[in-house]
């Protein structure tokens, strides 16, 4: 078979003007206007506080996404395999690294920070998810330019067709300015989906397929603010399937996943 | 689970181009590990790969230029690689055939660089391909770009266990029946980011790497590229993945946990999914990196399962650590260790830490190798445990 299927127990989101599901859902669901102020998430309660005072915002809101997804599904979070997503990862970090190695003196040794480096590598935020929720299953970490969504969701999938339930968050935040003309990222976003093996509990039936050739159904979010959001941030491609889920509405909502496509077809119980 | 044929296997490191360097380099316990020159400040050993300045990638794929691609290119075009993919492609179809390959800072090098280049508006030149070299999906892209598979593509990125964790996902993708082959492995290329990051938390040995000496001091950074093949019913193969296992530490970012209890569980996982007993296995090779914490913790770990009956070792003291690629390149040396019959002791050890308790093997012994384990442990307490056997 070449069709995976799984069932959705459980959504979450941040981003402008969509702080978490249930203020988000109106919004999705075309109800009220998309009004785009942008807000930090709260801080990871979750994390010990020495942990938690050596995460940044793209951590935080990683973070953030996983937890309420995992509280919506009613699931343990200990129980849960983890897939996390994310085209750039840290670029924060990765970009004050940089700039520490450009300024610094050729011939100075520590330039540095420590804390810096370990929260630099991509998979940071499934680290400290870990550490915050003492689960010890593995979590797998990817990013793919702006094929990141389709790659994750691809990868949730195969967990889930292994018969697991998984946790999939992908998320993305603004690169550093020197990146502001080569990779525009506009607005952080994050989302958590908790996927499980089809039960008929869940909110809805997810059936993904992957095709060569470029998605042939329409991609982008249906309120012009949102559209505009997926096109700026690689995570909030994902848009499209969340208005689904808002809408209660079945359909396709495909994405992109380099020359090809992945094709989900969504349907809300 | 069902095992999972490795139909082709190369890679590239500081010990050569190819299986055969490889080997080559194993049996005379020669080590690839030189003075640092590449950021000398930083001082230590590295294992750096010879002839990646030269190379130069296929000029339709110029874009991709940098030297965590330039050392996939290299690796790619040994031991037959790419004309083995070719081979699948034609039996199976390209969209059949997928792409799992890891890397943990993709080609940060070109950012390096180009930051040195910021204009007056403080942005990056334009002429910096982002996507074509910093960005992970460079990987996959220049991959996919270079061998013509169509299937679905993924870059993980997991730290040191990247290119081990492609294992796990690839063998997914075939079977769930999306994939008749999947390319895994990697690549991680020297940069002064992961030279400076480590020197900061003081993991940078002064000499050669020594893993489980009594004075062992640290890592020797390396760099590396390697690929895999797994692939469903081939015409022949190289080695089997028999089983595999992944944890979290769920303990710290940066240091592993004491007892080992997610390396514990890794292996304990990769036997039981191989439907194996530990006393069924011939060596563990060790993750190995030299460093107090992560040598004694593992030494715990193997011991907890193993006890002191198998042979255990690390392949460090030869090739350095070459971070998110050392789980495709110690994969590949034990396929040419399985085929030869030699289990590598570690090198560079004068005296085993006398606290550790497994039975760490530091000179050279030929056996019989049906059932191997490999370690890749990393940042954020990622374990890989991957269970190889014969073709």
């Amino acid at each position: 078979m070449s069709r995976l299927v799984a069932e959705i127990l459980g959504v979450s989101l941040w981003g402008p003007g969509l702080e978490g599901w249930a203020a988000s859902e109106d919004v999705l669901a075309g109800r009220t206007p998309h009004i785009p102020r942008e807000s930090a998430p709260p801080a990871p309660a979750l994390l010990p506080p020495n942990e938690r005072r050596r995460t940044g915002a793209v951590v935080r809101l990683a973070l953030h996404a996983a937890q309420e997804a995992v509280a919506a599904s009613g699931l343990d979070p200990a129980s849960l395999r983890c897939v996390f997503g994310s085209a750039n990862g840290d670029g924060p970090i990765v970009g004050s690294i940089l700039d520490a190695l450009t300024e610094a003196a050729p011939d100075r040794e520590r330039i540095v920070s420590p804390t810096q480096f370990h929260n630099s590598v991509h998979n940071a935020a499934a680290g400290y998810w870990s550490i915050a929720t003492h689960n010890p299953l593995p979590a797998t970490c990817l990013g793919g330019h702006d094929s990141t969504w389709a790659a994750a969701l691809l990868m949730a999938m195969l967990e889930v067709d292994a018969g697991a339930p998984v946790l999939l968050c992908v998320y993305d935040h603004p690169m550093p300015a020197p990146y502001a003309r080569l990779r525009p990222v506009i607005a952080p976003f994050g989302l958590g989906l908790v996927l499980a093996p089809p039960s008929g509990r869940g909110l809805a039936h997810l059936a993904v397929t992957h095709a060569t050739t470029a998605p042939d159904s329409e991609t982008a979010p249906h309120a012009p603010g949102l559209a505009a959001l997926a096109a700026g941030n690689p995570a909030a491609q994902s848009l499209r399937l969340l208005e689904h889920l808002a809408r209660r509405e079945a359909g396709r909502c495909d994405a992109g996943y380099f020359e090809g496509s992945l094709r989900v077809e969504v349907t809300p119980a | 689970m069902t095992p999972m044929p490795i139909a082709a296997m190369a890679a590239v490191s500081a010990l050569g181009t190819g299986r055969a360097a490889h080997l080559a380099a194993l049996h005379g316990r020669r080590s690839g590990l030189t003075p640092n020159d590449f950021d000398a400040v930083v001082g230590g050993w590295i294992g750096r790969v010879r002839g990646v300045e030269e190379h130069r990638l296929p000029e339709a794929l110029a874009r991709f230029d940098c030297r965590n691609n330039r050392l996939a290119d290299m690796a790619l075009r040994t031991d037959g690689f790419a004309e083995s993919v070719a081979a699948a492609c034609a039996r199976h179809g390209a969209h059949r055939i997928g792409l799992v390959v890891g890397t943990s800072t993709s080609g940060v090098q070109a950012a390096e660089l180009a930051y040195r280049r910021l204009g007056h508006d403080g942005l990056l030149p334009e002429d910096f391909d982002f996507a074509g070299t910093q960005d992970l999906a460079s990987l996959a892209e220049f991959l996919r770009a270079a061998l013509g598979a169509r299937g679905p593509a993924s870059v993980i990125s997991t730290a040191c266990a990247s290119s081990a964790r492609c294992f796990i996902d690839g063998a997914r993708l075939i079977t769930s029946g999306l994939c008749d082959a999947v390319v895994v492995g990697g690549a991680d290329s020297l940069c002064r980011m992961t030279l400076h990051g480590f020197a900061a938390l003081e993991l940078v040995a002064p000499g050669p790497t020594r893993p489980c000496d009594a004075g062992r001091d640290g890592i020797s950074v390396g760099e590396a590229a390697g690929f895999a093949l797994l692939e469903r019913d081939p015409p022949s193969a190289q080695a089997t993945l028999l089983g595999w296992g992944a944890s979290s530490d769920a303990h710290h970012m940066s240091h592993p946990h004491p007892e080992g209890a997610g390396a514990i569980r890794a292996m304990s996982e990769a036997l039981d999914r191989a439907g194996l007993v530990p006393g069924a296995v011939d060596w563990v090779k060790l993750h190995g990196t030299g460093t107090r914490a992560n040598d004694a913790m593992e030494d715990r770990a193997v011991h907890s399962l193993f006890g002191d009956a198998v042979p255990v070792s690390s392949t460090k003291g030869w090739t350095g650590h070459t971070l998110g690629a050392c789980g495709i390149l110690e994969t590949v040396m034990i396929g040419g260790c399985i085929s030869d019959g030699l289990i590598a002791g570690c090198l560079g050890v004068e005296r085993v830490d006398p606290e550790f308790r497994s039975n760490v093997i530091i000179a050279n012994q030929a056996a019989t190798l049906q059932h191997v384990i490999t370690n890749s442990f990393g940042f954020g307490g990622v374990n890989c445990s991957l269970l190889l056997g014969r073709a």
